[in-house]
C-alpha cells in the first residue's frame, strides 16, 4: 500500500492543477461572454492573438 | 421599428463624451450598447472598425450582453468619433452609463463561481478517496490505510468547506440575526455539523466520516445558486440596455446663447433648455418661447396631445410632438405631478415586501421539524441505552440526510429554466420572486394608453379619403418629422412620390407646398382654413387643402395592439377578472373597453386613484397583476401584487415592474402567466419529490442505517431527479415550437 503515498498526492496535484486552470480562466475573463466565444471560432484570421497583442503593422489596414 | 433604428433617428442622443471614464495610463474608456450585434460577422465588423481608428488600444464586443468596451488614447481621438465610426460600419451604438450596472455586480458572480470551482475540486477528490474507503470497508482495507484516507479527506474538505460554504453561512447568519428562518439555516447547520463530526471521527479513528457529503452538498447547492444568479443577471443587463438606449440628454442654452448637451441629472432650476421637435422634455418647467403640442400619454395616460404656449407648465417625461420650444427649468416643488408619483411610490413599497418566497415559507416549517427530529433521534438512542457518541452520530446522520439539497435546488433550477424560456420570448424577469407572485394572480388590471394600445397615432379613416388626396397628403407628410405626419406617411407606404415645390414647414401649424400652380396645405384645422370637425372624434386630426378646394380631414387615433382583443379573450377564458384603469378621458377609455369586451373600466384615474382601486381589490382578497407603462402607472405597478411593463414604458415604470416584455404584441403576457403557473407546479412537484425522498431516508437515518455511502447516493439521486423534473419546462416548449 506504500504506492498510495505517491498516488494520492499525484491525484491531488492533478486536481489542484485543474482548479488553478479554472481560477485562471475565470480571472482572465473567459466566462464573461459565452455566446461571443462560441461565435468567435468562426473568424478565419490566421493570427488568433487578440488585436491588442499584435504588432502594430499586423493590424488590418484601413 | 427596432430600438436601434429609433435611436439613430432621435436627434436628442446624449453626447458620448458625457459617459467616458478614466482608465489607467491616461486612457479613456467607454461602454457602448450595440443592440444589433447578432453573429460572428457583427463582432468582427465592430472590433475591426474600432481598431482601425487611430488611438484605439482595446475594443472588445460582448455578444451576451450586447455591449462593447473601448479603451483609447484621449489625445488622439474624441468619444464622438467612436460612435460615428460604428455608425459607418452599420451599427448604432449608444453610450452605456456604467452606473446603471450596479444592481448585480460582476464580482459577486465571480466569487460564486470561484466558490463553485473550489467545491467542485474538493467534491471530486474527496469522492475519489471516499469510494476507495467504501469499497475497502467490504474488502480488505486495513485500519491504517483507512485512517490515512480519512485524514486526506479532512485535509481537502476543511479548507474547501470554510471557503465555499461562506455564501450559505453568511446568509444563514443574516436570517438568524433578523430572527427568521431560511433554507440556508439548515444547510449551514448540516454542513458545519457534518464536517466537525467527521473531524472528530477521524481523530478517534472511527469507521465512517461524512466529508464527502458536506462538500458535494455545497457543490450542488452552489450550482443552483449560480444558475439562479446568472439568469437574473442576464435579464437585468438586458433591461439595463433598454434603459441605456433611451437615455436622453438635455440641450442647455447658455447666457450667451450657445447650446451644449448635458446629462439630464445635471440640470438645475433656472437653466434654459432647447427642446427639439420629437424630443422628450427632460425636466419640469415652463415654456419661454414657441407653441407646440405636448404628448403627455406616458405621464398621464391621456392619448390627446395638449397644446402649450409661452407660460404653460410642462412635465418631465412628456414628448414635444410639435415645433421646437425653449423652456426654463423650475424647481421641483411638492405639488408637481412627478413629486406626487414619487411620494406614492415610496408608500406603495410596503405591500410587496410582505411576500415571503415559497422556499422560505417551506423553510419555516422544514427547519424546525428537521432539528426537532434530529434531537429526538439522539434522545431515543440515548434512552435505548446507546453510548452518547453513537446517539450523537445518528442524530447528525438525520441532519445530513434531511439537508435540503434537493429543496435548495427545487426553486432555483425551475427559476432558471423559466427565465431562459421567457428571455427567448422577449420577456425579462426582473424580480427574483416575480414568477411566484405572478402564479398567484387572479385579477388583471390594464392601463390603456401604451399598454393595450400602441401609444402612437395611426390613420383611422384612410378608406373614406379619395386616393388622390391621400397620395398628395402622404407625399407632403413624408417631408415632415411630426408624429402625425409620420403616421400618415406610414399609412401611405408604397404611394408614389409627387413633384412638390416650395415646401415649407410652419412650426406648430403644418406644411405648405406648391403642386404645379395649386397651393397645398397640410396641417391643423386653422392652417388649412377648415372649421373644427363636425363629427365627434376622440383623437388628433390633420387637414389637407388643395388650392381653393374643400379641406379634407385625416383622423388619427391611438390604435389597440394587434392582438389586444385575442389576449383579453384568452385571459378571460383562463378565468382572470379583467379591469381597465386609465388616466385617459372617458370617451377614449369607453371605446377601448367596448372594443375589448371589458365590462369593468375606470377613466381619468389619477395615480392615487389607481392605487386606491388596487388596494380595494387587495382588501377583497384579490391578487392583482397590474400591466402598465406610464409614469402615472409607476406607483400602481409598485403597489400591485405583481406587475408587467412593456419595453417602451417610462423608465420609472420599468424599474418598478417585475417583468418587461418587448414587441408590439400582447401575447407575451399570456406566455409569462403560463410559464409562471407551470413553474409553480414544478416547484411544488419538486418539493413533493424531496419530501418523498425524505420519507424514505429519514426512518433509515433514525434507525442508524445511514452510512456515508447511503447519504451520497440518496443526495445525488434526489438532486438529479429534481433537476430533471425542472428541465421538463424547457422540453415542453421545444415540443410546442414544432407543431
Amino acid at each position: 500500500m506504500n504506492i498510495l503515498v505517491f498516488l494520492i498526492p499525484a491525484a491531488l496535484l492533478l486536481g489542484l492543477l485543474g482548479l488553478a486552470a479554472f481560477l485562471w480562466s475565470l480571472k482572465s475573463g473567459q466566462y464573461d461572454d459565452l455566446e461571443g466565444a462560441a461565435e468567435r471560432i468562426l473568424f478565419d484570421d490566421d493570427d488568433d492573438r487578440p488585436y491588442q497583442d499584435r504588432p502594430d503593422d499586423d493590424r488590418p489596414a484601413s | 421599428m427596432s430600438h436601434a433604428a429609433e435611436a439613430m433617428l432621435d436627434p436628442t442622443r446624449p453626447d458620448p463624451g458625457l459617459f467616458v471614464r478614466d482608465a489607467p495610463g491616461g486612457r479613456a474608456q467607454l461602454d457602448l450598447v450595440v443592440q444589433d450585434m447578432h453573429c460572428a460577422g457583427c463582432l468582427r465588423k465592430v472590433e475591426r472598425g474600432l481598431y482601425e481608428l487611430p488611438g484605439v488600444e482595446y475594443a472588445r464586443a460582448n455578444l451576451s450582453t450586447k455591449r462593447v468596451a473601448v479603451r483609447w488614447d484621449p489625445r488622439k481621438l474624441k468619444a464622438g468619433a467612436i460612435v460615428a465610426r460604428l455608425a459607418e460600419v452599420g451599427f448604432t451604438a449608444v453610450p452605456f452609463d456604467s452606473r446603471l450596472a450596479s444592481a448585480l455586480d460582476e464580482t459577486e458572480m465571480k466569487s460564486l463561481l470561484r466558490a463553485m470551482g473550489v467545491a467542485g475540486f474538493a467534491a471530486a477528490n474527496v469522492m475519489l478517496v471516499s469510494v476507495s474507503v467504501w469499497s475497502g470497508l467490504v474488502t480488505d482495507m486495513d485500519e491504517t490505510t483507512r485512517a490515512f484516507f480519512h485524514w486526506v479527506s479532512a485535509l481537502i474538505a476543511l479548507p474547501a468547506v470554510a471557503y465555499a460554504g461562506q455564501p450559505f453561512f453568511r446568509s444563514a447568519l443574516k436570517a438568524l440575526r433578523a430572527g427568521t428562518m431560511n433554507m440556508d439555516v439548515p444547510i449551514a447547520l448540516a454542513v458545519i455539523l457534518a464536517t466537525s463530526m467527521s473531524l472528530v471521527q477521524t481523530i478517534v479513528n472511527a469507521r465512517h466520516v461524512y466529508f464527502d457529503a458536506s462538500v458535494t452538498l455545497l457543490f450542488f447547492l452552489l450550482i443552483g445558486r449560480y444558475l439562479d444568479m446568472q439568469a437574473r443577471a442576464r435579464a437585468c443587463s438586458a433591461a439595463q440596455n433598454l434603459l441605456g438606449l433611451r437615455a436622453t440628454a438635455a440641450t442647455v442654452i447658455g447666457p450667451d446663447g450657445a447650446q451644449r448637451s448635458v446629462a439630464v441629472e445635471s440640470i438645475e432650476p433656472g437653466m434654459r433648455l432647447a427642446i427639439a421637435a420629437g424630443a422628450r422634455i427632460p425636466a419640469d418647467g415652463e415654456i419661454l418661447t414657441g407653441t407646440s403640442d405636448i404628448d403627455t400619454s406616458l405621464v398621464t395616460g391621456e392619448s390627446l396631445p395638449e397644446a402649450v404656449k409661452p407660460g404653460s407648465a410642462v412635465y418631465a417625461g412628456t414628448l414635444n410632438v410639435g415645433a421646437p420650444l425653449t423652456m426654463r427649468v423650475t424647481k421641483r416643488d411638492d405639488d408637481t405631478l412627478l413629486a406626487e408619483i414619487v411620494r406614492l411610490m415610496e408608500s406603495a413599497e410596503q405591500g410587496r415586501a410582505r411576500y415571503v418566497r415559497i422556499a422560505d415559507r417551506a423553510a419555516r416549517f422544514y427547519s424546525p421539524a428537521v432539528h426537532i427530529m434530529a434531537f429526538a433521534t439522539m434522545i431515543l438512542w440515548f434512552w435505548l441505552g446507546a453510548h452518547w457518541e453513537t446517539a450523537l452520530t445518528h442524530a447528525i446522520a438525520v441532519l445530513i440526510i434531511t439537508c435540503p439539497c434537493a429543496l435548495g435546488l427545487a426553486v432555483p433550477v425551475v427559476q432558471v429554466v423559466a427565465t431562459g424560456r421567457l428571455i427567448r420570448q422577449g420577456v425579462f424577469v426582473k424580480a427574483a420572486d416575480g414568477l411566484e407572485r405572478l402564479a398567484q394572480a387572479d385579477t388583471i388590471v390594464f392601463d390603456k394608453t401604451g399598454t393595450l394600445t400602441l401609444g402612437r397615432p395611426q390613420l383611422v379613416n384612410g378608406d373614406d379619403i379619395a386616393p388622390v388626396d391621400l397620395a398628395l397628403a402622404v407625399a407632403l407628410a413624408r417631408l415632415s418629422r411630426h408624429p402625425l405626419a409620420r403616421a400618415l406617411a406610414e399609412a401611405g407606404n408604397g404611394i408614389a412620390a409627387m413633384d412638390l415645390t416650395d415646401v415649407n414647414e410652419v412650426p406648430g401649424m403644418g406644411m405648405e407646398a406648391q403642386l404645379g400652380t395649386a397651393a397645398i396645405r397640410l396641417g391643423n384645422a386653422d392652417f388649412a382654413g377648415a372649421h373644427a370637425s363636425t363629427a365627434q372624434h376622440a383623437g388628433p386630426e390633420l387637414w389637407l387643402r388643395r388650392g381653393a378646394g374643400d379641406p379634407v380631414c385625416f383622423r388619427f387615433a391611438d390604435t389597440l395592439r394587434p392582438d389586444a382583443r385575442a389576449t383579453i379573450d384568452a385571459l378571460k377564458r383562463k378565468g382572470f377578472a379583467i379591469e381597465l384603469l386609465s388616466g385617459d378621458r372617458e370617451p377614449a377609455v369607453r371605446a377601448a373597453a367596448h372594443a375589448l369586451g371589458v365590462a369593468e373600466w375606470r377613466a381619468a384615474a389619477r395615480p392615487a386613484e389607481k392605487i386606491a382601486r388596487l388596494e380595494e381589490l387587495a382588501r377583497a382578497g384579490r391578487k392583482v397583476l397590474m400591466i402598465g407603462d406610464g409614469l402615472n402607472d409607476a406607483p400602481a405597478l409598485r403597489a400591485a401584487h405583481v406587475s408587467i411593463s412593456p419595453a417602451d414604458a417610462a423608465d420609472v415604470s420599468q424599474t418598478a415592474a417585475d417583468f418587461i416584455f418587448q414587441g408590439a404584441r400582447l401575447a407575451p403576457v399570456i406566455e409569462t402567466i403560463d410559464v409562471a403557473l407551470k413553474s409553480r407546479r414544478l416547484v411544488f412537484e419538486n418539493f413533493g419529490l424531496a419530501l418523498a425522498y425524505n420519507a424514505v431516508a429519514v426512518p433509515l437515518a433514525v434507525a442508524g442505517f445511514v452510512t456515508p455511502l447511503v447519504a451520497a447516493i440518496a443526495m445525488s439521486s434526489s438532486s438529479i431527479t429534481v433537476i430533471g423534473n425542472a428541465m421538463r419546462l424547457s422540453r415542453r416548449k421545444a415540443a410546442e415550437a414544432r407543431p
